[in-house]
Formats: structure tokens, sequence, C-alpha cells
């Protein structure tokens, strides 16, 4: 157990304020993404048909894949929180490591993505290039898509970052491992959502 | 009731403070104490808001004469660009939370200091940096698309520095949610033994639903600014309808973040006035927790009646009655509070301090801003007022004679226990009166060149307005006079102002029950609470707190 900061009575106090500020963060997060996903949910009205063709140049098997290592990797974060519990600090470290690897995977995939649409020129103005009848939509498309995935990708560099110091610092507290996952969990759950909005429109 | 000093005490004996706690420059700026940011805070807003104001002066000196003949018409939309963009989000949005709501809510509840101190300081660094990049945007070029930024103006027309300007109140958009964040989790953890929710101050109540507000409003606006700022740079339509974009998404956005924004403004002021009114009226407040609710009615309501911006935007106007029911019902709560405070005053002892000056301004003030709020909620009566000088008075009635006021009325209420010293009310009674006078005269005759169909943002007007216009600078030049004479006493009483003692308003509430001013530790042991807040009685009881208060105040009333 790390020490008591002076502002706080005692232990409980100081883990409840943590767990608290982090699900207060958490809420202006949603209301950030919100905002990207409320201007999707209005551009994809306004151009069915142009998003539905946008979509369907996305990679969906590497979307795919990278839902699923997403999922194992909050599988594994909670294996690591349940360790942490046990007081099992070896195994704690261990699942956030594997945690942390799971993510950069994520994000390896991601970069290879970013290098197929770079090479399809998909990359909204700049040298953006979709078949006529649909290029004005799917430009918003591919706007949007590189706006919440870039932003989601920002947020797992810092999720990897947190689960790492984690790891080294604080892997005996069990309320910094639960503090750290329930970020961790918020990153993924943005994807959830992402993936069936940007892999998986005209694919039913 | 009169403010008695404490005998001057050799500096050995008087009580260590959080102000003698370190001298210098590095004490400050890297402190984790609340009270040392809240002051942090209050000396970078108050420059700001004299920046703020200059550009004010500078439109309303334009505006005597019906010609351009001060500034170009540029330079003229630069100037209220300037003026709003810095009143609002690095003044009023600011103002009371991070200054009196940091100094004092931890006290108030009975903390050592916020739950999370060291974002506390990075909250002031994210201000000054946001400061930084929007001053440095308004003094290379400045920006003139007003402060709110309606696109395709600011993606497609403006030449000016608009993305380093919405940069600066994305910034500070940072600095809001987690001085929010923070209180949020403050009131939720670290009240004191025996401070339930409904033994809080009124202004902890304010304070704390304006964080909600601050946590979940600003996030849209940080990512809205960004998109616009993408459409701008990137040409992507996404606002612009030449580019195949919505711009009225833009504004339901904008307005989404803005009209909550509003109250984020005007909360805490009833905070404020709420803890001044009980104390100066030797009363409790009348219905605690009708006052409480209300606080929550409105901080919910006001997420819901952004539409009352667009009522000419070509939104549905069935859309357009729904929003302008829901901005009625807003009146419902803020009804009570006024009736509430009215009836605060009903049968007490009022006494007429500088604070107390303040506060019955705010009073009279917003009901005035609010009751015209109504005029402008109303569909049809909006036609004919969107975008003229009455929306200019209305929100200034709101946001200067409400906010202003009561930040005005909290700062002169608590210098006291801030400082440890006495201004000369003598002074300050004047600048209240001054302020009033000079800021009716200022807005009222705006009221009316609203009516009469003058427009705002003009720069040049038609002839029959110049009277009126006339009367509104030479209001603003006494209003500017107000504003500089508090500086001037209040920075005189920290030389030269008597000591204070630890309660000179014989006020309840914790942060009275500590030293003037409080020790770095905020209290030497964590009190206990027993009993409800405000437990003022006619008869000026010393100790308000506790079971001796109780029996002393119903004995009272017995007798």
């Amino acid at each position: 157990m790390s020490g008591i900061a002076e502002q706080f009575e005692d232990v409980r106090q100081q883990e409840q304020s943590a767990h608290l500020g982090m699900w207060v963060f958490l809420a202006t997060e949603v209301l950030f993404f919100g905002v990207l996903f409320f201007v999707y949910s209005v551009m994809r009205a306004r151009y069915p048909a142009d998003f539905a063709a946008a979509s369907r140049h996305t990679d969906v098997a590497v979307g795919t894949i990278n839902t699923a290592i997403l999922l194992t990797s909050s599988f594994t974060v909670a294996l690591a929180v349940r360790a942490s519990q046990m007081q099992a600090v070896r195994l704690t470290r261990r699942w956030l490591w594997v945690t942390a690897a799971l993510g950069a995977v994520f994000l390896a995939l991601k970069g290879y993505e970013y290098y197929k649409d770079y090479s399809e020129h998909l990359i909204p103005a700049f040298r953006f290039s979709f078949e006529a009848a649909h290029a004005r939509g799917a430009e918003v498309f591919f706007a949007l898509y590189f706006a919440t995935t870039g932003l989601h990708a920002v947020h797992l560099c810092i999720g990897i970052a947190v689960v790492l110091l984690i790891a080294r610092n604080a892997a005996r507290n069990e309320h910094a491992v639960e503090v750290g996952g329930l970020y961790w969990h918020f990153v993924d759950i943005v994807w959830i959502f992402l993936y069936p909005l940007l892999y998986l429109v005209s694919r039913a | 009731m009169n403010t008695i000093a404490a005998p001057l005490l050799p500096p050995s004996e008087r009580p260590d403070s959080y102000l003698s706690a370190g001298y210098s420059v590095r004490s400050w700026l890297l402190t984790h104490d609340h009270k040392r940011i809240a002051i942090l805070f209050a000396v970078s807003i108050t420059l700001l808001f004299f920046v703020g104001g200059t550009a004010a002066a500078l439109i309303r000196i334009e505006l005597i004469t019906p010609a351009g003949d001060l500034v170009s018409a540029e330079t003229y939309n630069k100037l209220f660009t300037m003026h709003g963009v810095i009143m609002v989000w690095f003044f009023l949005i600011p103002s009371i939370p991070a200054t009196l709501g940091n100094f004092l809510i931890p006290l108030m509840i009975g903390a050592r200091d916020l739950a999370f101190p060291r974002l506390n300081l990075l909250s002031w660094y994210l201000y000054l940096a946001g400061a930084v990049v929007t001053i440095g945007a308004l003094l290379a070029g400045g920006v003139d698309t007003g402060w709110t930024f309606y696109t395709p103006f600011s993606t497609l027309f403006s030449n000016t520095y608009v993305i380093a300007a919405v940069a600066g109140v994305f910034i500070v958009g940072f600095s809001s949610i987690l001085t929010g964040l923070n209180i949020i989790v403050t009131v939720h953890e670290l009240r004191a033994p025996g401070m339930t929710w409904f033994r809080l101050p009124l202004f902890v109540w304010a304070i704390y639903a304006t964080s909600v507000i601050l946590v979940l409003a600003t996030p849209v606006l940080a990512m809205t600014l960004s998109l616009m700022a993408f459409e701008r740079i990137f040409r992507i339509g996404i606002f612009d309808p030449q580019l195949g974009g919505d711009p009225l998404l833009f504004q339901h956005l904008f307005w989404f973040y803005s009209h909550p924004a509003v109250y984020i403004m005007v909360l805490p002021g009833m905070g404020v006035v709420s803890e001044i009114i009980t104390c100066f009226a030797r009363k409790r407040i009348f219905g605690y927790r009708m006052m409480a609710y209300a606080i929550l009615a409105i901080a919910v309501i006001g997420f819901l009646v952004w539409g009352h911006h667009m009522f000419v935007s070509g939104q549905s106007v069935y859309a357009g009655m729904v929003f302008s029911v829901l901005s009625y019902l807003v009146a419902i709560p803020s009804a009570i509070k006024v009736f509430n405070w009215t009836a605060t005053l009903y049968k007490g002892s009022i006494h007429f301090e500088a604070p107390m000056l303040y506060t019955l301004g705010f009073v009279g003030l917003f009901m005035l801003g609010g009751l015209t709020g109504l005029f402008l909620a109303a569909l049809a009566l909006d036609v004919h007022l969107t975008d003229t000088y009455f929306v200019i008075a209305h929100f200034h009635y709101i946001m200067v004679g409400g906010t202003v006021l009561a930040y005005l009325g909290g700062i002169h209420y608590w210098w006291p226990k801030i400082t440890g010293r006495l201004y000369s009310d003598a002074w300050a009674r004047f600048a209240a009166i001054l302020i009033f006078a000079g800021f009716n005269l200022t807005f009222f005759p705006q009221y009316l060149l609203g009516v009469a169909g003058m427009p705002r943002r003009y720069h040049e007007y038609a002839p029959e307005f110049q009277v009126l216009h006339v009367l509104s600078s030479a209001g603003a030049s006494v209003l500017a006079l107000g504003f500089l004479l508090p500086p001037v006493y209040l920075l005189w009483s920290l030389r030269r102002g008597e000591h204070a003692t630890a309660n000179p308003w014989n006020a309840s509430g914790l942060e009275w029950r500590t030293s003037s001013p409080p020790p770095q530790e905020n209290f030497k042991e964590i009190p206990v609470v027993t009993g409800p807040p405000y437990d003022y009685s006619p008869q000026e009881g010393d100790s308000m707190f506790g079971q001796e208060a109780r029996e002393l105040g119903a004995s009272a009333s017995r007798s």
C-alpha cells in the first residue's frame, strides 16, 4: 500500500476518491467521444449510400482481428485486477504486461491499416480519390474514421503507458490496478462501438 | 453587527497561516494548497477581466456616435470577439468556481484540501496556457467571428486567427474539466464527519452542480471546436454547406455546451448570494431543501434548452416549441430561488455591509435578466428580438448583474477570511452602489434599443438610436470606475487594513471556525458537524454550530 496523502483521513477515503475520480473522468470522455458519434450519425443519415460504399474500403479482417485482440486484453486486465486482489504480485505484473502487449499488437495492426488506407488514397484532403458518385460522403466517412480511430489510438497509447507504469510501480496496490483497469475497459468499449460503425455498415 | 478587528498581535503570537507557509515565488508556483491556487486563479482572472473590459470600453466609445469613426468595421468585429471570448472563458466560467470555490469548498465541508491537489495546480497551468495562446491570437491580429465561432463564417470566410483562438479555448476547457472533476470527488468523499448532504451550505451545492455541468458539457465544446478547426484546415464538409456539411449541426453542438455554460456562470453566483443573504439578514435560509433541489433542477433542465438559441436558424418549428416550453421550465426553479431569498429577508435583521449590497443588487438584476429571458424564450417574440441589443442587455443582466456582482460580493464577504485583513467598508459600499448604478445605466437603455430594432454587432447605426447609445456609454464609464475601485482599496487593505478575527461577520459555516487566514492544513482538528447550516438567530449568537447553538436558538425563539 502506498502512503496516505495529507488531504485524506484514511486509506479508504483515498481509494474511493481515486475510483470516483476515474469514473468522473470517464464521464467526460464519453461526452468527448459522444460528439464524434453524434456527427457520425448525422452524416450517415445524410449520406447513407456513400457511407456504405466507403465502409467497404475498410479492412474488415484486420478490424475483426483487432476487435478480438482488444476484447482479450480486457479479459487479461480483469485477470490482473483479480490477481492483485489475491495479493499475487508477480501474476498481476504478468497479466498487466500481457495486456500492454495486446494493446501494442492492436496499434501495430492499426498502423498497417493506416498504411493501406494511405496507399489506396483514402486519406481525406490528401490525394483523396474515390469513385465519383460517392466521393463526397466517403470523404466525410474517412475523415470521421481517422478522427475516431486516431483519437482511440491516442487513448490506447496512454492506456499502455498507464498499465506499464502500474506494473512497474504499483502492482501491489489493488486499487491502482483497478483504476487503471477501468480506463482500459473504457478504451475497449469505445472500440466496440467503432468496429460495427466503421467496418460493418453494409456487410450485414 | 460591526466588523470588530482583532488587536494587532506581534508576529510570534499570530496563528500560522497558509500565507506565511512560504514567501518564495516557487512556494506559490509549485504549491499544492487549494487556498494558494485559488489566489493564483484570482490574480489571473482579474488581469483577464481588465483585458476583456478594455475591449468593452473601446466598443462603447465607438458607439457614442452613429458613424464608425474610432475603429474600422473589422477592428470592431475583433473587439467584440475579444471581449466575448475573454469574458466568457477566461473570466466568467472560472470566476467563482476556481477562486472562491477552490478556496472555500474544502473549508466549508471540513476537509484539508481538494481530493487531487496536483490536478488542481495543473488546472491553473492549463488556464494560463490557454490564456497565453488566446491572447497571442488576439494580439497577433485578432479574430472576427464573434465568441460563438459560427460556421461557415469561421471555417470558410474569416481570414483571422481562428484556429489559434480556438486552441486556447480548447486548452482552457480542460482546465475547467479538471476543476470540476476535483470538486465533484472532493464533495463526495472528503466531507467532515457529520457533514451530510443536506447539511452542506448552498454554496457547496451550487459549485457541485456547476462542476457536474463542467464535466459533462465542456468536452462537447472541445470536440466541436476541434472539428471546426479540422474543417477549416482540411476543407472536409462537416459544418460548411458548400462542402456538404450541416451548419445547424455546429450550432446544436455549440449550444449544447454554451447554454449549460450560462448555468456554469450563474449557479455559483446563486451559491454566493445564498451564503451572504442569510448572514446579513441574520436568518436561516428560507426553504433550504427546495434551494438545493432548485440548483439541481436548473443544472439538469439547463442541458435540455439549447435550441432556444436557434429559433430563427431554420431548425424544425416543432423542435422550437419543445425548446421554448423547456426554457420556460427553467424559470420555475429560478423563481423558487428568488422567492426564497426574498422570504429569507422577510422579518430578518438586515445589515447593509458591502457584501450585502452586492447581493441585493444580484437578486434584483438577476430577476430582471431572468424575466427578459422569458421574452426571448417565446417563439414569436424572439423573431423580433433575435440578434438585437435586447439579447445583449438580457445576458449582461445575468452575466454582469448576476455573476460579476455575486463574485464581487463573495470576494468582499470572504476577503477577511482569505487575507486576514479588513477593507474599508465605506469605500466598498460606495463601489457597490457605483457599480449598480453604472450597470443599470449601461444596460437598461440596451433593452430599449433592442425593442426599437438596433441589431447587435453593428459598428455603425441609424442616428435615432444615438441618445440611448450615449446613455449606455455614459453608464459604461461609471461602471468602469466602479470596477477599478475594488482592486485599489482591497490591495490597500493588504498592507493597511486591520487584522480580521476568525469570524468578523458573525457568520455560521465551518470556514469561519478556523483562523483568518486559515492555517495551511485548514483546521487544527477536523470539525464534527452536528447540525444544519445557517443556524442564525436574530440574537447574533456566537457559535452557530452544535447542540449548544440550537438550544440557544430555541430558547431565544421562546423568549
